[in-house]
């Protein structure tokens, strides 16, 4: 069930926006792609989704597909945080008696067992996108994309996110692929960080994180430190 | 210091997995109540004063006006004469008439407008050469004036109802058409993504994503096609009178034009405009409102 991805190459016409990326993400793995703009993060993103075609190599992703998660919550701002949940169960084919039942399961797991009667408007940030998160779970694909699921969010509320989102991916186990431009994002929640260049977006380099690390406030503030360096040098290139 | 203690506390021994935190889901809570507010009851009161006073003190003005600014009452009526003979047009019956008869001609009419535009917006909705092709004779019949309908109706259909709901269906069918692709229009593309991502099909997409969110523009449509037919029914019934085409507020109108009464024009005008302010209180205020509101959307603020 792990992504193959070889010298995928991507364009739209003009200059090439992804070039020779090839990386192999395991079954379960946790994935942090980080980048600044223009890398190409979302473009990766989609192609794995299969939204997109690749212009060049190839991209190797389980039958049963990928759930993706936006910036934004993507809710339908018409039905409730339940009726969004199950929307995205109806949509797999699931029958209505069963729908109900894994939609009140999904809310409670992301703690909305109270507000899956509210509407998207009458939710804060921070539950809109566990409600999002909730609804990509149920689509129950063995890929789980995040596009900067959590780059619209104050500092209290991300981190917190951020606890929920390792939970249940240590409940779960699904392989996570997270874009971010957030370095310390990367390191909190990876186990492994992709750097990806700019203009085109290649692989620059590459960091396998412990967990003993990843939790470690100090070991994690010095690699913090390191990406962070390397990932100036890369946009420093972009100066001139 | 109390926080210095607590990290070292957590230094000396830290917690397997960070799963087994009790206090997540409560901290959760917490931040969920601090960042949502409680919906304001709204003031219903003002919603009904506020309307009322205006139309009183738009009566007083016209009513001073009439007595200072007019010598003769048959050029100028005021308020009190003119809803004298409303008075008067309801005891004979005649108003009662005429409002029934328009009101039920403006709804078949407009009902016979959805019916037809509804499939057709749908249609050019999902062909683009359709859309092509014949959206812009849509936008084009939308800017010509229905009124203009009137004398090719009479040749074909004579003076009789025909008449009127064709120029009633020409009239409101092209703003129900228009308003469902525009409405369609305004999706919102991440939407649309969002579909795919869940794995709709094409006709999912379209019933379970597209219709929904275009309903708002849709429902904008209707009203105009609704304002579109009264408009038109009225411009019919002025001009085709007589044979069997039955007597509503437009002929009401036109009998008063003939025999000089102002008293009686004025009284029509009145009662078409009310006609016009009820339907849009009664029928599509509510409608329109509830749908905003259930999106988050406030009708009618600007704040």
């Amino acid at each position: 069930m792990s992504i193959i991805i070889e010298s995928l190459g991507k364009d739209y016409g003009a200059a090439p926006v992804l070039e020779d990326i090839s990386t192999t993400i395991e079954d379960g793995e946790f994935v942090a792609v980080l980048g600044a703009s223009g890398c190409g993060k979302s473009t990766l993103l989609n192609v794995i989704a299969g939204l997109e075609p690749p212009s060049a190599g190839s991209v190797t992703v389980p039958e049963a597909g990928a759930a993706l998660m936006f910036q934004d919550a993507a809710l339908l701002p018409w039905l409730t945080a339940r009726a969004n949940i199950e929307l995205a169960l109806e949509l797999r084919g699931l029958g209505r008696a069963e729908r109900r039942e894994r939609a009140e399961e999904l809310l409670r797991l992301v703690h909305l067992g109270d507000a899956g009667g509210k509407r998207p408007h009458e939710l804060s940030g921070g539950m809109r996108q566990r409600a999002s998160l909730a609804r990509a779970l149920g689509q129950d694909r063995p890929i789980l994309l995040m596009d900067e699921p959590f780059a619209a969010l104050d500092a209290i509320t991300r981190e917190l996110l951020h606890d929920e989102l390792e939970r249940l991916w240590e409940l779960h186990r699904r392989t996570v692929v997270f874009v971010t431009h957030n370095v310390r994002e990367a390191v909190r929640l990876g186990q492994r960080i992709l750097l990806l260049s700019s203009r085109p977006g290649r692989i620059a380099a590459e960091w396998r994180i412990d967990p003993g690390v990843r939790r470690d406030p100090a070991e994690a503030a010095v690699l913090t430190r390191t990406i962070t360096e390397r990932l100036r040098e890369e946009i420093r290139q972009h100066a001139y | 210091m109390h926080t210095e203690s607590n990290t070292a506390v957590r230094d000396a021994a830290p917690p397997p997995a960070r799963d087994h935190d009790p206090g997540l889901g409560e901290v959760e809570a917490g931040l969920d109540r601090l960042q949502t507010t409680q919906e304001k009851p709204r003031r219903r009161l003002d919603s009904v004063l506020i309307p009322l006073g205006t139309v009183a003190a738009l009566l007083s003005i016209w009513q001073l006006a009439a007595w200072a600014g007019s010598p003769r009452e048959d050029l100028f009526p005021g308020p009190v004469q003119v809803l004298g003979v409303a008075g008067e047009l309801l005891a004979d019956g005649r108003l009662t008439e005429a409002v029934a008869t328009s009101l039920n001609r403006g709804l078949l009419g407009f009902l016979l407008a959805l019916a037809i535009g509804t499939p057709a917006g749908l249609l050019l909705a999902s062909s683009t050469t359709l859309r092509r092709g014949i959206g812009p004779l849509v936008s084009g019949l939308q800017v010509l004036p229905s009124v203009a309908w009137v004398p090719a109706a009479i040749i074909w259909f004579g003076l009789t109802d025909a008449t009127v709901f064709f120029v009633v269906v020409m009239g409101a069918t092209p703003s129900i058409i228009n308003g469902f692709l525009s409405g369609v229009d305004h999706v919102p593309p991440q939407y649309r993504r969002l579909g795919t991502v869940l794995g709709a099909g094409r006709l999912q997409q379209l019933t379970r994503i597209v219709l929904p969110a275009a309903l708002p523009g849709y429902l904008a449509g209707l009203k105009q096609g609704w304002a579109f037919s009264w408009r038109s029914l009225m411009a019919a019934e002025i001009i085709a009178v007589g044979g069997s085409i039955g007597f509503g507020l437009g002929s009401l109108l036109q009998q008063g034009r003939e025999l000089s009464l102002l008293a009686v024009v004025v009284a029509a005008i009145l009662a078409i405009l009310l006609v016009g302010i009820v339907v849009e209180l009664l029928v599509f205020g509510p409608i329109e409102r509830r749908l905003l509101r259930r999106r988050g959307l406030t009708p009618g603020s600007t704040r």
